[in-house]
C-alpha cells in the first residue's frame, strides 16, 4: 500500500517534471556567427536580451524594443519624451563593456536574458570578454561590429537573430538609401571642396576625436574632412585634447558640438572669434535626445545626425525638410510619434536653442 | 653654488626660456613678427600684420607661459613648505589631500555639466575644503605626534576623495563626461587664458606673503616642535599658517591646471642640493626651478604632436627617474 501510495503521487509528479523539463531540453537552438567570427548557439526564440553597453541598447531598442531587459543607465528627464512609453521606464542594468564595467553578473543573470548583445569595436579585449562572460554565465554572447559602414548589416543580422527579419530589412534599406544618396551627391564634390570640420567635445571644447576614430566617423561619412588628422600612416585613434592655438592653425570652417555650455560661450569668446567657423557662424549644436545625433554613443542613432550634418555641410544638395526627416526617423527608428511641441523642441535644439 | 649666483642664473634661464617658448608653437611666428607684434602692442602704430599673430601671442601663448610659470612656481613653493614642515623629503603638495579634493570638485562640476569657470571654482573650493577637513580631523584626534596625525588624516581623506572621484567616473556618461574628467585629472594648460591666470595669481600671491614674511621661522620649524618651542615660537599656530598658505597656493593653481604631480616633490629636492636647506634661499630657488621646469614641460606638451600631451604624464616621466636618482644618491638633510 505504501508503495502504491508513493506511485500515486510520484507518477503525476514525474510527468509534471518531465513536462517542465522537456520544453527546455527540446528547445530548438541554432548557430549564429557574430562579427568576430565566433559561432554561438542561441535559442530559436529570443524574448529577452541584455545589452552589454549603450550602443547595443540603442541597436536593440531600434530593432526589437520588446526584447530589451533594461538600459545601461536610466533615461534622463529630457530624453524620456523621445523614448516610447513602456520602454522609457525600463530599469537601469549597468554595462559590461564600453568604458568601465558597472554591471554585476548576478544581476545580469537575474534579468534572465536569452542572449547578451554587444555592439561596437571588434577587438581582442571585447572578444575575450564575450568568451569569458559566456563561459561564466552560460548565456550566449554576441559581438556585432559597430562601425558606421556596417550599420545595415548589423541591423539585418540582429533582426534575423531576434526573429524580426522584415523590420531589419526595412531599417537596413533606409540606412542604405541614406548612404547611397550621400555617396551619389558626394561623388561630384572633390575632396578639396569639402568642409573642414572640428568636432568639439568637453566643457571647453578642446577635446576631439582623431580622424578615423569611431567617434568621428560621421564627419567623413557626411562629406566633411576632420581637421584633427594625425596624418597618413598614423595609427593614433580616439579622443584627444587639443589647444586653441592648434585650432587656429587648423582653422576649421565648420564646428559641431553637443555641449550646450561650450556652444553658448564660443560666440563671445575672443580666442575663438578668429576661427573661420565662428566668423561664418557655422558652429552647430547637436541634439542629444533620446540619443546623440552625431555620437554619444556611436550607434545607429548616428543615422539621424548623418542627414542633419549633410544638410549643414551642403544645404543646396540636401535641402530636405529637417522637420519631416526628423519626424520620420523618430517614428521608424525610435517608435515615437512626435507631437508638434516635441518636434519643435528638437528642431530648435538643432538650430542652437537647447532649451533648459 | 652661492645662492645669489644660482638665483641669477635660474632667473636668466627662465626669462630666456619664456621668450623661446613664446616663439614656439604650431602657428609659425618669426622673431621679427614677434617684436613687431610687441612693438605694436605697446606703441601706437596701426597694425598691419596678421591679426592672428596678435591673438596667438597675447591671448594664447603668453597667458599660457605665464600660467606654466605660475603653476610650476606655486607647486614647487608649496612642496618646499610641506617638506620643511613635515621634515620629510618624500612629501609633495598633495600630501594633505588638496589635489584629490580639487579633483573631486572638478569631477562634480563635469558630472553636473557645469560651465568651465564653475568647474574651476568647485575644484578650488574642494581643494581648500579637503585640507580644512583634514586639519579638523587631525585636531579632533589629538595624537602625540601632531604632524604624523595630520599626514595620516590627509592620506585617509585624500583616499576617500579619490574613491568619490572613481564613483563619479563610473556614474558619468562614458562618451562625454568621463574623458573630460580623465583629462582634467591628468593636468593640462591647453585651455588656459588670461582670466585663469588672473584668477589664480592672487591665491598664489596671498599664500606667498606669510611664507616670505616668516621665512626665518620656517627654518626653526624644520628643527622639530620641541626645539622650535624652546626657541620661543608656537609650532602649532605656525604650522596652521604655513599649511594654509601652501594649500591656498596649490589649490589656486590646481583649479586652472588640473592635477600635475612630481613638480612639488622633485623641484624642492634639486633646489636643496643646489643651495642647501635654508628656507630663506631654498624657497625662491625651488620656485624658480619649478617655474622653469613646468614651462619646459608645457612647451613640450603643446608642440610634441598635433594634439596635447597631458602634463601629469610628462612630469611623471621626468620626475620619477630623477626622484629615484635622488633617493639613490642618499641626501638626507632638509
Amino acid at each position: 500500500m505504501e508503495d502504491a501510495g508513493h506511485w500515486k503521487i510520484g507518477l503525476p509528479l514525474l510527468i509534471l517534471c518531465s513536462l517542465l523539463v522537456v520544453p527546455v531540453a527540446w528547445a530548438e537552438t541554432r548557430t549564429v556567427t557574430d562579427s568576430a567570427g565566433r559561432t554561438v548557439e542561441v535559442p530559436e526564440t529570443i524574448t529577452r536580451v541584455y545589452a552589454a553597453g549603450p550602443p547595443a541598447s540603442i541597436l536593440l531598442y531600434i530593432v526589437a524594443p520588446e526584447t530589451l531587459t533594461g538600459w545601461p543607465r536610466a533615461p534622463k528627464r529630457e530624453e524620456r519624451p523621445y523614448i516610447a512609453e513602456p520602454y522609457r521606464d525600463l530599469p537601469a542594468t549597468g554595462r559590461l563593456t564600453g568604458r568601465g564595467d558597472t554591471a554585476n553578473l548576478e544581476r545580469v543573470l537575474d534579468t534572465r536574458p536569452d542572449l547578451i548583445l554587444d555592439f561596437g569595436s571588434v577587438r581582442d579585449t571585447y572578444i575575450s570578454l564575450a568568451n569569458a562572460v559566456q563561459g561564466q554565465t552560460g548565456i550566449p554572447y554576441l559581438l556585432i561590429d559597430g562601425r558606421f559602414e556596417n550599420t545595415p548589416a548589423a541591423l539585418r543580422l540582429v533582426a534575423e537573430i531576434l526573429g524580426v527579419p522584415e523590420r531589419g530589412e526595412r531599417l537596413a534599406r533606409y540606412v542604405e538609401q541614406t548612404f547611397a544618396e550621400l555617396d551619389a551627391a558626394l561623388a561630384e564634390i572633390p575632396e578639396s571642396d569639402r568642409p573642414r570640420v572640428y568636432l568639439a567635445r568637453g566643457p571647453d571644447g578642446l577635446e576631439t576625436g582623431l580622424k578615423g576614430s569611431i567617434n568621428t566617423e560621421i564627419i567623413e561619412r557626411a562629406g566633411g574632412r576632420n581637421v584633427a588628422d594625425p596624418g597618413p600612416g598614423s595609427e593614433r585613434r580616439g579622443i584627444v585634447k587639443t589647444s586653441i592655438e592648434q585650432l587656429i592653425v587648423s582653422d576649421p570652417d565648420t564646428i559641431v558640438t553637443w555641449d550646450p555650455n561650450f556652444f553658448s560661450l564660443i560666440w563671445s569668446d575672443p580666442l575663438w572669434a578668429g576661427i573661420t567657423a565662428v566668423r561664418r557662424e557655422r558652429v552647430y549644436l547637436s541634439p542629444i535626445a533620446p540619443f546623440g545625433w552625431i555620437d554619444r554613443p556611436p550607434s545607429v542613432n548616428r543615422i539621424m545626425g548623418l542627414k542633419w550634418l549633410a544638410g549643414l555641410f551642403y544645404p543646396e544638395r540636401f535641402g530636405e525638410d529637417l522637420r519631416t526627416e526628423t519626424r520620420a526617423f523618430y517614428k521608424l527608428f525610435y517608435h515615437v510619434d512626435l507631437d508638434d511641441e516635441e518636434l519643435d523642441r528638437l528642431i530648435a535644439w538643432a538650430e542652437g536653442q537647447p532649451g533648459d | 653654488m652661492s645662492a645669489p649666483l644660482a638665483l641669477t642664473l635660474l632667473g636668466g634661464a627662465v626669462i630666456v626660456g619664456a621668450v623661446a617658448a613664446a616663439l614656439t608653437g604650431p602657428f609659425p611666428i618669426t622673431v621679427a613678427q614677434f617684436f613687431d607684434a610687441v612693438a605694436q602692442r605697446f606703441g601706437d602704430q596701426p597694425s598691419g600684420a596678421d591679426p592672428r599673430i596678435d591673438t596667438i601671442l597675447f591671448s594664447i601663448r603668453l597667458p599660457r607661459i605665464a600660467a606654466a610659470l605660475l603653476v610650476g612656481a606655486a607647486l614647487a613653493g608649496a612642496g618646499t613648505v610641506y617638506q620643511g614642515l613635515f621634515r620629510n623629503p618624500l612629501v609633495s603638495p598633495d600630501i594633505l589631500g588638496v589635489s584629490s579634493g580639487a579633483g573631486l570638485g572638478a569631477a562634480i562640476g563635469i558630472f553636473l555639466s557645469l560651465p568651465v569657470f564653475a568647474i574651476q571654482g568647485l575644484a578650488f573650493a574642494f581643494g581648500l575644503g579637503t585640507v580644512a577637513l583634514v586639519y579638523l580631523v587631525a585636531t579632533a584626534v589629538r595624537g602625540h605626534e601632531p604632524t604624523l596625525v595630520l599626514v595620516l588624516s590627509g592620506v585617509v581623506l585624500g583616499a576617500l576623495a579619490g574613491a568619490c572621484i572613481s564613483l563619479l567616473k563610473i556614474l558619468a556618461d562614458p562618451y562625454d563626461q568621463l574623458p573630460a574628467i580623465t583629462f582634467w585629472l591628468l593636468g593640462s594648460l591647453a585651455s588656459v587664458r588670461v582670466s585663469d591666470v588672473a584668477g589664480a595669481a592672487p591665491a598664489v600671491l596671498i599664500g606667498l606673503i606669510p611664507l616670505v614674511l616668516l621665512r626665518w621661522r620656517m627654518n626653526l620649524m624644520a628643527l622639530g616642535d620641541e626645539e622650535a618651542a624652546a626657541l620661543g615660537i608656537d609650532p602649532g599656530r605656525l604650522r596652521v599658517l604655513f599649511v594654509a598658505a601652501a594649500t591656498l597656493m596649490t589649490a589656486g593653481v590646481v583649479a586652472i591646471a588640473g592635477v600635475i604631480g612630481w613638480v612639488g616633490l622633485v623641484m624642492p629636492h634639486i633646489a636643496r642640493l643646489l643651495v642647501g636647506p635654508n628656507f630663506h634661499r631654498l624657497l625662491p630657488t625651488a620656485m624658480l626651478m619649478g617655474a622653469g621646469f613646468l614651462l619646459l614641460v608645457d612647451t613640450i606638451a603643446r608642440t610634441m604632436t598635433t594634439t596635447e600631451t597631458p602634463l601629469g604624464i610628462l612630469t611623471a616621466f621626468v620626475g620619477a627617474p630623477v626622484f629615484i636618482w635622488l633617493l639613490a644618491s642618499g641626501r638626507r638633510s632638509w
